[in-house]
């Protein structure tokens, strides 16, 4: 018989699973902003006066600012992730760390822990839900987020899982997402995150009207592409004109009868309606944005769950990304070379990160930017990105308010779009366009030292992002 | 082509930026409801500044001014009309004479500026009753009126009744406004829907509007265009009949027949004039995305 897996505290926690200096702790982002979970386990290891640690965290949003104390006092040394926002960004972009993050995909994070090149010794799974043997799930419990995709590939390969839950139930959990034979020990918690942060209460449509310009000329682009037919898959985000062009889609879908197949990835009410309304067969979701795609996965068994593997991997032999037709995604900069820019932002700082973005670009047939032409006085087409997250040769098209421009490498797409009559425009005309209007910004300078490294889905090094210059 | 006009505030700097990609074929600049008499002169100048200096590409221009019974109407004229936009909205018209001296004020401002006579068109807002039962003459008033417009907002609270959904109490109006507008071979288009949440009720009233025989409406909301262009917009099964008219002609002349017919019916010149305005309109509306 083995021992019980039942801990009485975080700290005994660190202690039974033998973290030690130089060690690497993984978490993943489920939580969200409201994430209780990694601040926990961080103070408690600085409490125990353990140092020079490796976080590697699928995602670090506001709610972690209390990393910087634990980075300045040498706590953690070094961070891999996949995005990055908030205070913690900023203090890395002003350089406050030595070993410049490793930012990775969604899908080459899981392939770089799998396979071995990005080891964890110990993984602190948060989980709304599980039993006292570390069964595990996402869809239940006072803190539920529904999919916890990024938490699989961490449990399968560290060397010793723990479970932090704020609602322990009886052994079996039946409906459970990652099964006990990973996991070590269990903690129960007061709270595991602030629901409030974890999702929103729902989701809605921009009403801004260039966002929703934008959507419809997105969403009549994918009607002219030639790859909306019956089996379609398709991927977009939550915010802005991304889920205005699902709504738009959802209209020309219905209209024509056509049945998609399946919608893939961060999943929102809009996707669960699609799902609802027959506009498509399936929902492969390895993240869930809002209290409607959570009752979904929940009940609906046409609601998968699939892991961040399964999502976006390059390693494996397949993913739900090299199936998809068409993904929807945003950019703060792209350049007149199709290069995306989702990592910084107009000033230098480190402001976001790659997600899902290069991967589903990668495999989607049709990868498609929507974004505003100018922001903030800015315009969004430059000659050249200050970071590259996205390689352009898989970006297909740019979609803005004042024109489409199609990337030179898709000229059978761009007759297409032509034939159907919508404002297909060089993206250097865009360029000039923008600039008429807002000016040529200076460039932003940054100093020397190296505070991140963007690595491609493939692992490859693709860009350094450099410290920003203080005053 | 007008299939619809989108109302924007002329002191609103960010919306004026991005004007002329909301899909609206006309944009009225507003410098009159839309902008408070403390904001008159600023609202003036960045209008003014937005036509010289943002090159608007895709729409029509118009640009509503303030009443003759206010101190702004010149004004406006005078920072306005150097910009050539397409028309001036005058607002609260009553009469023919009330057109003639705004007509009479900007052929002297082409004058000054070395345009040509007539460059810039009116189209008047009619929003009171003496100006419905004025509207035969004021479209007849003068050659730069080549359109109306209704607005029943203003109309109602001179008719002593209250606006509806329904619209039951402008009945007679928007009838009076399209028979006179037609009667003098001009444009003529409705008020706006004011309820910005309620779809299905904007589809219906535009539906009603086109079936009264009204070129096209006002909007007030970016979110109302793309479906009163839906409207206002040949059918699939009109451009299918209009390029059918057209082969019939090109047919015909190849044959060197002189009467022409398509499906046993004759095709006369209103019916090719049909066609090629519905050709027309099918290719400038962006692949239905507008």
């Amino acid at each position: 018989m083995k021992e019980n897996k039942l801990i009485s505290s975080v700290k005994e926690a660190i202690t039974a699973a033998g973290v030690k200096d130089g060690m690497t702790l993984s978490f993943h982002h489920h939580l969200r902003n409201g994430d209780y979970v990694l601040n926990m386990v961080m103070e408690a290891v600085a409490e125990l006066g353990i140092k020079n640690l490796k976080l590697n965290v699928s995602s670090i949003f506001e709610c972690h600012k209390p990393l910087i104390e634990h980075i300045k006092n040498g706590v953690v040394t070094e961070i891999e992730t996949d995005y990055m926002s908030g205070s913690v960004g900023k203090a890395i972009s002003e350089g406050i760390m030595e070993k410049p993050v490793i930012f990775r995909s969604h899908g080459g994070r899981p392939d770089a822990i799998l396979s071995g090149e990005s080891p964890i010794d110990v993984a602190f799974v948060a989980a709304p839900t599980a039993d006292p043997m570390g069964n595990c799930s996402g869809k239940y419990g006072p803190s539920a987020c529904g999919s916890i995709g990024y938490a699989f590939p961490d449990a399968m390969a560290a060397k010793k899982v723990v479970v932090i839950t704020d609602n322990l139930v009886p052994y079996p959990l039946v409906d459970y997402s990652i099964e006990e034979t990973y996991v070590d020990y269990v903690v129960k918690v007061d709270k595991i995150g602030d629901p409030s942060g974890i999702v929103s209460g729902t989701t809605k449509i921009t009403r801004d009207p260039v966002g929703l310009m934008i959507a419809r000329y997105a969403a009549k682009v994918i009607e002219h592409s030639g790859l909306l037919k019956d089996g379609f898959a398709f991927q977009t985000g939550a915010g802005g004109a991304s889920l205005a062009a699902a709504k738009f889609l959802k209209e020309i879908m219905l209209e024509k009868g056509i049945k998609g197949s399946y919608a893939l990835g961060g999943i929102t009410s809009y996707l669960v309606d699609m799902l609802n309304e027959g506009c498509f067969e399936a929902l492969m979701d390895v993240q869930c944005f809002d209290l409607g795609a959570i009752e979904s996965i929940r009940t609906n068994p046409k609601h998968m769950e699939v892991s961040a593997q399964r999502y976006a991997s390059n390693y494996y032999k397949s993913s739900c990304v090299d199936s998809l037709d068409v993904v929807i995604l945003g950019a703060t900069q792209i350049d007149t070379d199709f290069n995306v820019n989702v990592h910084t932002d107009s000033n230098g700082y480190i402001m976001g990160g790659s997600g899902g973005h290069s991967d589903t670009a990668a495999g989607a047939k049709l990868a498609m930017i929507v974004a505003p032409l100018s922001r903030a006085r800015l315009s969004i087409v430059v000659d050249k990105v200050l970071t590259v997250s996205t390689p352009g040769k898989t970006i297909d098209v740019l979609v803005t308010q004042r024109g489409i421009a199609v990337n030179p490498n898709r000229p059978e797409l761009k007759e297409r779009l032509v034939k159907a009559g919508l404002p297909i425009v060089d993206i250097h005309d865009l360029k000039k366009m923008a600039e008429e209007i807002t000016g040529v910004a200076e460039p932003i300078k940054t100093g020397d030292k190296v505070v991140a490294k963007v690595m491609y889905r493939d692992g490859t090094c693709i860009d350094e992002i450099k410290n920003v210059i203080t005053k | 082509m007008r299939r619809t006009m989108l109302f924007l505030p002329g002191n609103s700097p960010a919306i004026l930026l991005n004007a002329d990609t909301l899909g609206s074929d006309s944009i009225i600049l507003d410098l009159e409801d839309a902008v408070s008499p403390t904001e008159k002169d600023s609202a003036r100048i960045l209008v003014r500044n937005a036509l010289k200096y943002l090159g608007y590409k895709n729409c029509e221009i118009i640009v509503r001014i303030n009443p003759l019974d206010t101190d702004y109407w010149k004004k406006d004229l005078d920072e306005i009309i150097p910009l050539k936009p397409d028309m001036i909205m005058p607002t609260k018209v009553s009469d023919a004479d009330y057109v003639l001296t705004i007509d009479k004020y900007i052929s002297e401002l082409e004058e000054k500026y070395g345009m040509e006579q007539g460059t810039v068109k009116l189209i008047p807002l009619i929003e009171t009753t003496l100006g419905i039962e004025n509207a035969f003459n004021i479209a007849k008033s003068c050659p730069r009126v080549t359109a109306m417009f209704l607005g029943g907002e203003d109309l109602t609270a001179d008719l002593h009744c209250k606006r509806t959904k329904e619209s039951n109490e402008i009945f007679y109006s928007r009838c009076r406004m399209v028979c006179a507008a037609r009667a003098a071979g001009i444009e003529v288009y409705d008020t706006p829907f004011t309820d910005v949440d309620d779809d299905e009720g904007l589809v219906k009233d535009a539906q009603f509007a086109k079936s009264l025989g009204f070129s096209g409406k006002a909007s007030i909301s970016p979110r109302h265009v793309h479906a009163i262009n839906e409207v206002f917009s040949p059918t699939e099964a009109e451009i299918e009949h209009a390029h059918a008219v057209m082969e019939a002609i090109e047919t015909a002349k190849a044959q060197g027949r002189g009467v022409i017919s398509l499906n046993g019916k004759m095709i006369d010149a209103p019916i090719v004039s049909r066609a090629k305005q519905v050709l027309e309109m099918a290719a400038a509306i962006n692949g239905g995305a507008n």
